[in-house]
């Protein structure tokens, strides 16, 4: 078996409410192989976001480990973080939010080869077109703003952005949840070609099972900030042995169809 | 069945960026008194225009034509002090156009504003709906729907006693009850909590019992599940197909997951670019749907039996 991608051990994040201490996130560890996908399932207010802000160090956390390509990621700061961070990287439910509305499609992508220095000036437009085409978007939408540009293409540009510095591990928080179904299938395809060709690890955050369990390879089930369980995803999803793997499963809307 | 509503050729227009967007393109569709419909479509395809506009809450600006009739036995007592104008000739109002002063379009029935030749037969003023008495209607995002400042005891007892004529009392007694009926944990202190005091599923809780103060005829629900996280979602499902059916109320229920609104319609309207693409019985569009671009829909729903998109092979770990 291969090293782990990232391994996060007994990680645990708290808050207060109301003066008490409330546990977003209690004693989780999991590790993502390299090319694989680890989805994290739960309801709202389960750990999902707060375990990815805490990977991502947007948080600290208040006890626990996280392990990135066989290095102690919460030790690292400075030159020696900035330089790790870009082989670690995030696409959001909503890229809108994400970006500057205003900038260009090329000025995202630039950004991060400029920033980590991975294409001289003159060189960077042609990187920019290679990764448009990458992403099945035509080198033309470079001079186009971000707002005006459809939900699809939007997200496109944020995975085209997101593999730019060609990382190991990309964190998707719920980044096909806002979707038409019809572009939905189409970006999880690209996700899983990029994968297959670029050995790209995903943490796949998403609350919708039905998606887990065509894309994942293994599923974490959260409920109040601890792992309900984990398996392999459609092992998992097929036969939930957790009262909330029970309830998520139960709840999924089922289209019962009498099949041709 | 007879029909609540009939649509007939409804068109909308509004502009945007300078640009005029053709939101609905000449709809036609009944809505039966008592049924549960689903109008579902993707982003763009018009679902919302067309709830806001069964509604009368088209944002001023918005050019619609065609018309929206409502049948007259469907609709509680006329309302007093309107009877007298309820004659043929009534006075013809435009919707929504530019220099309008309603701050929304006065509510369906008379639609046929830009009608060429003039006006149409129009329906006597008394048979139009009134917003929240009426219909009642729940939007996706409860927290912009609820007054954050107001406790929600209050916002729900305000519609009954605008509608219901009821006094303060008897206006706060009817919202205790509603709170019951949406199963709101301890409804008596429940009556002076904040918005922001309840989690997502109990604020679209507060907002159907909202909706459903005046004993609507019809409640519109427009994704108002969509924020919602799975559990919550089939929880507030099945409370708005409880409350539909003791109510006897017919439901128009917008959404962009056709499974979803599967599980809970009668009747299942497709909508893409403004236009009905297909209409019919849930389980005939589900199993035999005619048009392509609902099988398309349908073949893109991942549901817990489709096949994995995930190439096995590219395991790992």
């Amino acid at each position: 078996m291969n090293a782990p991608v990232l391994a996060v051990s007994n990680l645990a994040k708290h808050y207060r409410r109301g003066g008490q201490p409330f546990p977003a996130v209690d004693d989780v560890s999991f590790s993502i192989g390299p090319a694989e996908t680890l989805a994290l399932a739960g309801p709202s207010g389960s750990g999902k976001s707060t375990i990815a802000r805490l990977v991502l160090r947007l948080i600290e956390p208040d006890v626990g480990r996280v392990e990135f390509e066989g290095a102690d990621f919460l030790a690292l700061s400075g030159a020696a973080l900035r330089a790790r961070r870009a082989r670690f990287q995030m696409v959001f439910q909503d890229p809108l939010s994400a970006f500057n509305p205003r900038a260009t499609v090329a000025r995202v992508l630039d950004d991060p080869l400029r920033i980590h220095g991975l294409a001289s000036r003159t060189e960077r437009p042609r990187r920019i077109a290679a990764l448009l085409e990458r992403v099945g978007l035509e080198a033309g939408l470079a001079v186009r703003a971000i707002h005006e540009i459809s939900g699809g293409q939007r997200q496109r540009v944020a995975i085209a952005r997101a593999i730019a510095t060609r990382p190991s591990l990309i964190v998707l928080d719920e980044a096909v949840s806002a979707l038409d179904v019809s572009v939905r299938g189409q970006i999880l395809k690209l996700l899983l070609d990029l994968q297959r060709q670029e050995r790209i690890a995903y943490l796949f955050i998403s609350h919708d099972l039905g998606v887990i369990r065509a894309v994942a390879h293994r599923v974490v089930i959260l409920d109040a900030g601890r792992i309900a369980e984990s398996g392999e995803a459609r092992a998992v999803i097929a036969n939930p042995q957790s009262a909330i793997g029970k309830a998520l499963v139960a709840a999924t809307p089922r289209l019962n169809r009498t099949r041709p | 069945m007879t029909a609540l509503l009939s649509i007939r050729d409804l068109s909308a227009r509004y502009r945007r960026d300078g640009v005029e967007l053709l939101a609905l393109n000449g709809i036609s569709l009944d809505v039966e008194a008592g049924e549960r419909l689903a109008i579902i479509g993707e982003s763009g395809s018009g679902k919302s225009t067309l709830a806001l506009a069964i509604a009368g809450l088209l944002p001023r600006g918005a050019r619609i034509d065609g018309t929206i009739d409502w049948q007259a036995s469907q609709f509680q007592t006329p309302r007093s002090g309107e009877i007298g104008s309820s004659v043929a000739g009534a006075p013809a109002l435009k919707v929504g156009e530019g220099d309008d002063d309603s701050a929304i379009s006065p509510l369906a029935g008379e639609m046929s504003g830009r009608t060429e030749g003039g006006a149409k037969d129009r329906q006597p003023l008394h048979l139009r709906p009134i917003g929240g008495r009426d219909v009642g209607f729940v939007f996706q995002d409860p927290s912009s729907s609820l007054d954050p400042v107001m406790p929600i005891g209050k916002q729900i007892a305000e519609v009954a006693r605008t509608h219901l004529s009821l006094t303060w009392p008897e206006a706060y007694a009817k919202a205790k009850t509603l709170l019951e009926r949406v199963r709101l944990p301890d409804p008596q202190s429940a009556l002076r909590a904040y918005p922001h005091q309840l989690s997502g599923g109990q604020k679209q809780r507060v907002a159907i019992a909202a909706a459903i103060a005046a004993g609507p005829r019809l409640l519109i629900a427009d994704e108002a599940t969509s924020a919602l996280d799975t559990i919550v979602q089939a929880e507030i499902v099945a409370l708005i197909r409880r409350l539909v059916a003791e109510d006897g109320m017919t439901l128009a229920f917008i959404s962009h997951d056709i499974a979803l609104a599967a599980t809970l319609a009668d009747r299942i309207a497709v909508l893409r670019h403004g236009e009905l693409i297909e209409l019919g019985e849930t389980r005939q569009i589900l199993n035999a749907p005619r048009h392509a671009y609902t099988r398309a829909l349908l073949d893109a729903h991942l549901g817990l039996d489709a096949d994995p998109l995930l190439d096995r092979q590219g395991a790992s770990a």
